[in-house]
């Protein structure tokens, strides 16, 4: 292969302004491909994040409870039952404890929070207001949801008399950090709490709708002591949710649900983003290939008397076939590399300029090295295969005419 | 008398063969040519000359006849045998002397070395710049073909020709591009590598002045050999 690098890169380089010229329509396409990507991925990302807010990626939850009426034997008197579907108490995970433990030490789940959560009233002084109480592990719960980042007053500490609340559920109660709050639920009379935090999680409706308290305090609130409502777990890959849980569906005896099967319409509309985007880098990849080719096919037809040389010399046809695949995989590589540096720019360029409604960056440029490696293979590849068609030309040239040129 | 490096018996070749316009342009070539010749081949264009070299060089297929390169049949080859074997054995110099502008005049030297043994050592370098030296251009080695006169040129070819050694080289008018002077001074360097390292030549030439100065002569007109005679070589100069 040593003489078929030698000859690609002398070739490559005589070309000059026309090798120059297909390198930096290559890089211009790569870099427009890395880019979109990049911002698709980060989007994707923001958009579910924001839109899930404290919903997790993976939520374990007892079976819904079924009535199960007793059917008559056919032909015996008697008229049918009517069944109605059976209200769902709050309930606990059945042996939760044992399966958190084993959900802990499962590889493809990052991080595992048990909660027990049900229907409350907030009250402060006329203001009364119907959240949801949830009852968390504040470590546990913050390394599955963004609540730890989302604090904007106070903190979230959680000793047994203190409450964490929304932003505008606060301005509805007139409640400040250090104010008391009295909560009660459907089997409990409730107790005051302290206001010890103020999240904001970016949307007004999650902002009113929960109210955090310690495990043990929402355990008695909901008069299910020592027991869960449900557990929420948090993947490596938001995109891998849903094969997690199926796979955890068939090794609890309760019901699992991905964040992609609790909103089926964001997953559509997200679906929908990433086929379109695909196109785009498709058709930008055959607009490269394209190029790639026609600059080879008008190289050989320069180059047919050197061809005619090399192959009266002792060339194989085989030899010149690779010196010109060689060269449109050189092509591809180089103009992904250079294409990666461009578009690594421009995301960082557009993540100074884009940002989200709380002034956060809506984007982060992040050296994604898979996404790199994967772009200079495949345009290594796309340039092997673009040369595919002049080298066959070059290869099938007849030495004899060739050098009478 | 050892093997020919080259027997040609019969050999035929016709060109758009099947269609209207089928023409045969050689019509059956008997040629030896042995180790150690300096022959030339003539005759006025259109006599087939270029065609026949073509075929003694490997680079196109006879239609009929025999072709055996040192005793072993070749004329129907698939390409790689024959590509393989033009490597091996033969070495050319056309008119246009064919450097690869992209190289240096000792990179196009030792390109044939790259060619057989997939590197260039540094023997094959210094082996490249004797045979450049040789040629009258140890002074020139790294410099590119279109910084070089044409004799110059015709004198790296000369030198990349006979890089491997080979057994014959075939050479197509290779002072067809040159003045006089120029003309006679390659020849004279093609001649004195044929005394020194015993290397076949056979030189397709227009110029009667050359053709005298070689030790055989072959005649072609229309497709055939009506002259093949061994003469005295005339001395340069001389006429």
């Amino acid at each position: 292969m040593r003489f078929e690098w030698i000859v690609a890169l002398r070739f490559l380089r005589e070309g000059g302004l026309q090798t120059m010229l297909i390198i930096t329509g290559t890089a211009l396409g790569i870099s427009f491909i890395v880019f979109i990507t990049a911002i698709l991925t980060n989007l994707q990302r923001d958009i579910v994040e924001r839109t899930l807010g404290v919903q997790p990626h993976i939520t374990i939850r007892p079976q819904d409870e079924v009535a199960r009426p007793q059917w008559r034997a056919a032909g015996e008197p008697g008229a049918q039952p009517e069944v109605q579907a059976r209200a769902q108490r709050l309930r606990s995970i059945d042996q939760w404890q044992p399966i958190a433990r084993a959900l802990d030490a499962d590889p493809q789940v990052r991080a595992v929070s048990p909660i027990v959560s049900g229907p409350a009233t907030v009250t402060r002084g006329d203001a009364a207001r119907v959240v949801t109480l949830v009852g968390i592990v504040p470590d546990r719960y913050t390394s599955v949801t963004q609540l730890g980042a989302r604090i904007v007053a106070g903190s979230l500490t959680l000793a047994p008399g203190d409450t964490v609340i929304g932003r505008e559920l606060a301005q509805d109660l007139g409640a400040r950090v250090g104010d008391m709050v009295r909560i009660a639920t459907p089997v409990s009379s409730g107790d005051a709490y302290r206001v010890r935090g103020i999240y904001d999680l970016g949307a007004k409706a999650f902002n009113r709708s929960y109210a955090y308290v310690a495990l043990p305090v929402g355990q008695a609130l909901h008069a299910l002591p020592g027991g869960v409502s449900s557990i929420d777990l948090k993947v490596d890959n938001l995109w891998t949710a849903e094969a997690v849980a199926l796979r955890l569906q068939r090794e609890v005896p309760h019901q699992v649900e991905s964040w992609m099967q609790a909103n089926a319409q964001l997953m559509i509309g997200l679906a929908n983003q990433t086929l379109m985007t695909r196109l785009i880098r498709i058709t930008i990849g055959l607009v490269v290939a394209i190029g790639i080719a026609s600059v080879l096919i008008v190289a050989v037809v320069q180059k047919t008397r050197e061809i005619g040389i090399l192959r009266a010399m002792g060339a194989s046809r085989g030899r010149v076939l690779r010196v010109f695949l060689l060269q449109g995989a050189l092509i591809g590589f180089v103009g992904a590399a250079l294409g990666s540096i461009g578009g690594y720019w421009l995301t960082r360029m557009m993540a100074g300029l884009l940002r989200s409604a709380d002034g956060t960056r809506l984007i982060t440029a992040h050296l994604d090295l898979p996404l790199y490696g994967a772009t200079l293979l495949g345009a290594a590849v796309v340039g092997l295969l673009a040369a595919v068609a002049p080298a066959r030309r070059a290869a099938r040239l007849d030495p004899a005419t060739a050098i009478r040129l | 008398m050892s093997t020919p490096i080259i027997e040609l018996r019969g050999l035929r070749k016709r060109f758009n063969e099947g269609t209207a316009i089928e023409s045969e342009v050689l019509h059956g070539i008997d040629l030896d040519v042995h180790r150690g010749e300096f022959a030339c081949l003539i005759g006025p264009s259109g006599s087939g000359k270029s065609t026949l070299l073509n075929m003694i060089g490997l680079l196109d297929q006879p239609s009929g006849g025999q072709y055996r390169l040192k005793g072993v049949a070749i004329g129907q080859s698939d390409d790689d045998t024959r590509t393989r074997a033009r490597l091996n054995t033969l070495g050319f110099v056309f008119q246009f002397h064919h450097l690869l502008p992209a190289f240096s005049a000792l990179e196009n030297v030792t390109l044939p070395m790259l060619m057989r043994d997939g590197v260039v050592t540094a023997a094959a370098r210094a082996e490249g710049a004797a045979l450049l030296e040789a040629v009258g251009l140890g002074q020139v080695l790294d410099r590119k073909p279109s910084e070089l006169s044409g004799g110059m040129q015709q004198r790296v070819a000369i030198a990349r020709a006979l890089a491997l050694s080979p057994d014959l080289v075939l050479a197509d008018e290779p002072t067809g591009n040159l003045d006089t002077q120029t003309a006679d001074d390659v020849f004279a360097l093609l001649r004195d590598f044929n005394r020194r390292r015993g290397t076949a030549f056979l030189i397709v030439t227009h110029d009667p002045r050359l053709a005298a100065r070689c030790d055989r002569v072959v005649e072609l007109r229309d497709g055939t050999i009506v002259r093949d005679e061994a003469q005295v070589a005339a001395t340069p100069g001389a006429d």
